[in-house]
């Protein structure tokens, strides 16, 4: 696994994503498998930023990332308390539909084979394959 | 008349505000942040009581985008307009779909049948 630390704001967040969307593209990965893996990028290192670390500048944003041609896998952890997955709310539900925040996690995982938040939630690992 | 912006291209058409993005990465919060308040500007100054948003030109999107039209749809609505999107390429639709947003925004393959639609 590759392994990088970013600062906590949104144009560090980028970087994990041009170098491994660089990668995902050196494989030859198909064009809904590198959207997928773009979105997951964009929502989980904006989850990281805002909601993990708190916008706090002091904070950072630690990311592991393996790409094959077939797989990738992405480990990002973020120096917030985590939380509980399971308490955030269904985005689909009537009385949620009308909320501009809360899809980030259900699009992750319509787009990726996997998505685990493990203990205590403050980090994620993604898994995309290239089929 | 269109207003010059930045991140957007406006047109006006009978009446219609016919907008685009200058982007076709819409998927950076920050360059969110900056459509949202451009777009907000143009509902705020009456330019767009009936508004097109075109995604003719958008190639990837995310949650915060959603949110952005979302948080639009329901200042077009309060001002009693009316806001359309079309040219939402299959991908991106997915994103709609998926979130079930498609049924809340009213969609349309093409601009063209958008406009002949208000």
């Amino acid at each position: 696994m590759k392994e990088l630390v970013v600062k906590n704001d949104l144009v560090s967040a980028k970087r994990p994503e041009e170098l491994i969307l660089a990668e995902v593209e050196e494989c030859g990965y198909c064009e809904s498998a590198a959207f997928a893996i773009k979105l997951a990028l964009e929502e989980a290192m904006t989850n990281a930023v805002r909601h993990g670390n708190g916008n706090d500048p002091n904070k950072r944003i630690f990311v592991r990332y393996h790409v094959t041609a077939d797989r990738t896998e992405i480990e990002i952890r973020d120096e917030g308390n985590g939380f509980q997955v399971e308490t955030v709310p269904d985005p689909t539900e009537p009385e949620n539909i009308d909320r501009p925040n809360g899809r980030g996690i259900m699009l992750m995982r319509a787009y990726l084979d996997e998505v685990d938040y493990q203990p205590p939630g403050n980090r994620v690992r993604l898994v995309k394959l290239n089929r | 008349m269109a207003e010059p912006t930045t991140r957007l291209k406006v047109r006006d058409w009978n009446g219609i505000s016919l907008v685009e993005f200058s982007d076709r990465k819409i998927l950076d919060e920050m360059c969110i942040a900056e459509i949202e308040e451009e777009l907000f500007k143009l509902v705020d100054k009456g330019v767009a009581a009936n508004m097109l948003l075109s995604f003719s030109n958008v190639g990837h999107f995310s949650s915060a985008a959603l949110g952005m039209l979302l948080k639009l749809k329901k200042k077009v609505d309060e001002r009693k307009g009316t806001l359309k999107l079309s040219d939402i390429n299959p991908q991106i639709y997915d994103v709609f779909k998926i979130t079930q947003l498609n049924k809340k925004f009213d969609i349309y393959p093409s601009a063209d049948k958008a406009k002949a639609s208000f």
